[in-house]
């Protein structure tokens, strides 16, 4: 069972059968009542967010998942070039490119920033979140 | 507890550079919805179709035989051609999409029924409908890059190609797509020629410079353009673009710094000589409208040039007034609107009277476009200050 929520308190939806995520994938759900998550799972936690960019209301959990990149520094402040961090997975909206870190919801350089997360849990191959 | 919602994925699971363009714009009508923008009239003031997707349509209108057998063999023998020949488009603008991060700006490739019509009518009209927008001035991508042209002679052959062909086969198909015809700058008697031509038309609204930066717009060989300009009550843009090759850019490793600075820098250098040369004061009612800067960079310039003009008067002796004074004479389109600082947004907007003379633009499907709702958003705004730069401000400036 994955647990992932301080919002115990909130109502649990039945949103996806566990086989729909995939071990880093994705699954975007419209609820019927306006509201669009994307869950996802990564190293074998799951992850629900709105599919709503807080920047310009982009579809964020729609667009291209792709690991966070890292300038190598070495010794003396030489960049020794771009690098994929495979622990930081990105989800990136399509409408004008803001990151977020997949595991936190936060933008990848302005923290402060952050889609809304929901709790999730998965029990008998089900899946709810915390609405 | 469990809901009794009845969750569905989403037919789209991943936006792509196929993906329908109503898809990709879904959440747009939630402004539509929530601002009630089906009501108020929306003008577009600076989008953009991918004309290379009519290539090889467009090079047939080239006048010059032999540039248009050039063309032609080049679409037929060189690989990558099709869609190029002739063209100066720059490796690094391919950069725009961020690697694939932004797709609408890689391409829209999405399925579009034939209808013999050029494709990109159809998907103009699909971004119209998506964002609520009544009346779209629609540019081209590439070539509003001709003024960075090696070669003046085939930038000025391939402007009035396109305008012929843009003319002849999109201005027709839907009355809601309008355009500025970009003038072949490089020559200023066929830019005239260009004027003369389709000023009476009347879904072009205005002409363009475009991109250009290395052309004084003061010298005097450009004089008879904006008095005919003045004359036909027409406006004149100056659609900045972007390049890596001015000496400042050419020390920038990222895209985001090129994209920073050489807009901004390009409409900063036109508007500084077309200001200090007394332009607004040779032709008074000429309009003059600013495009794709954003709008960060007009208090900069209005306090530089108030500051360096009341110590050097005798230069600038056309003056009548503060160049700011001018410059709040003039339009600006809104994208893309640097909405990070609240305080700095509003005292930009009060610095140049923006609810008199910021036109909305969302240049889409560019990679940083805005949505109508994004001024809607604004909360100094009053409410007429939003219905005017909507679209009030370009019903004045257009005559619409």
């Amino acid at each position: 069972m994955t647990v992932n929520t301080e919002k115990s308190r909130e109502a649990w939806t039945l949103v996806a059968r566990s086989d729909d995520v995939a071990e880093g994938g994705r699954q975007v759900i419209e609820l019927g009542n306006d509201v669009q998550i994307g869950l996802f799972r990564f190293k074998g936690k799951l992850y629900a967010y709105e599919n709503l960019c807080p920047h310009q209301s982009g579809p964020a959990c729609q667009g291209r998942m792709v690991d966070g990149v890292r300038e190598r520094i070495e010794e003396g402040g030489r960049s020794a070039g771009l690098a994929f961090d495979k622990d930081d997975p990105h989800i990136v909206c399509p409408w004008h490119g803001f990151e977020y870190r997949l595991t936190t919801g936060e933008h990848a350089g302005v923290p402060s920033i952050r889609l809304r997360g929901f709790g999730v849990r998965e029990e008998g191959g089900d899946i709810h979140v915390a609405l | 507890m469990t809901t009794t919602h009845q969750p569905k994925p989403l037919p789209t699971q991943e936006i792509t550079t196929r993906t329908h363009t109503a898809d990709i714009l879904a959440n747009a009508r939630r402004d539509t919805d929530r601002y009630g923008l089906d009501k108020v009239f929306i003008c577009d003031v600076d989008s953009h179709h991918a004309e290379l997707n009519s290539w090889k349509d467009i090079i047939s209108y080239v006048e010059d035989p032999v540039l248009r057998d050039i063309a032609q063999q080049m679409m037929i023998h060189r690989p990558q051609a099709g869609q190029l020949a002739l063209s100066n488009y720059k490796a690094g603008l391919a950069l725009q999409d961020a690697g694939a991060r932004i797709p609408h700006q890689s391409g829209l490739a999405e399925s579009v029924p034939d209808t013999g019509d050029a494709r990109d009518v159809e998907l103009v009209r699909r971004a119209m409908d998506a964002m609520s927008i009544d009346v779209q001035v629609v540019f081209p991508q590439p070539m509003l890059e001709i003024g960075l042209h090696p070669e003046k002679g085939i930038a000025v052959q391939l402007m009035k190609a396109y305008n012929r062909w843009f003319v002849e086969n999109v201005l027709p198909k839907d009355p809601r797509i309008k355009t500025m015809l970009g003038l072949p700058f490089e020559d200023p008697q066929a830019s005239l020629e260009t004027i003369r031509e389709f000023g009476d038309h009347p879904d072009v609204l205005g002409f363009l410079v475009t991109s250009q930066r290395h052309a004084g717009v003061h010298r005097n060989e450009y004089m008879p353009l904006y008095a005919e300009l003045e004359e036909r009550g027409l406006p004149i843009g100056f659609h900045a673009g972007p390049t890596w090759e001015d000496s400042m850019t050419s020390t920038m490793n990222r895209f985001l710094s090129v994209h920073a600075m050489s807009f901004v820098t390009c409409n900063m250098t036109h508007l500084t000589n077309w200001i200090v040369n007394g332009i607004p004061e040779r032709f008074p009612r000429l309009k003059t409208i600013w495009i794709e800067s954003g709008l960060a960079w007009l208090p900069f310039m209005m306090q530089r040039l108030d500051h360096e003009y009341l110590m050097r008067q005798s230069e600038a002796p056309l003056l009548r007034r503060l160049p700011s004074d001018y410059m709040r004479q003039m339009y600006y389109t809104s994208q893309p609107i640097e909405i990070t600082d609240m305080a700095l947004l509003e005292s930009t907007f009060n610095a140049m009277n923006a609810k008199d003379t910021l036109l909305y633009s969302s240049d889409w499907p560019h990679w940083d476009f805005d949505v109508p709702g994004r001024i809607m958003g604004i909360p100094f705004l009053d409410e007429q200050a939003k219905l005017n730069i909507l679209g009030g401000n370009a019903r004045k400036v257009f005559d619409l």
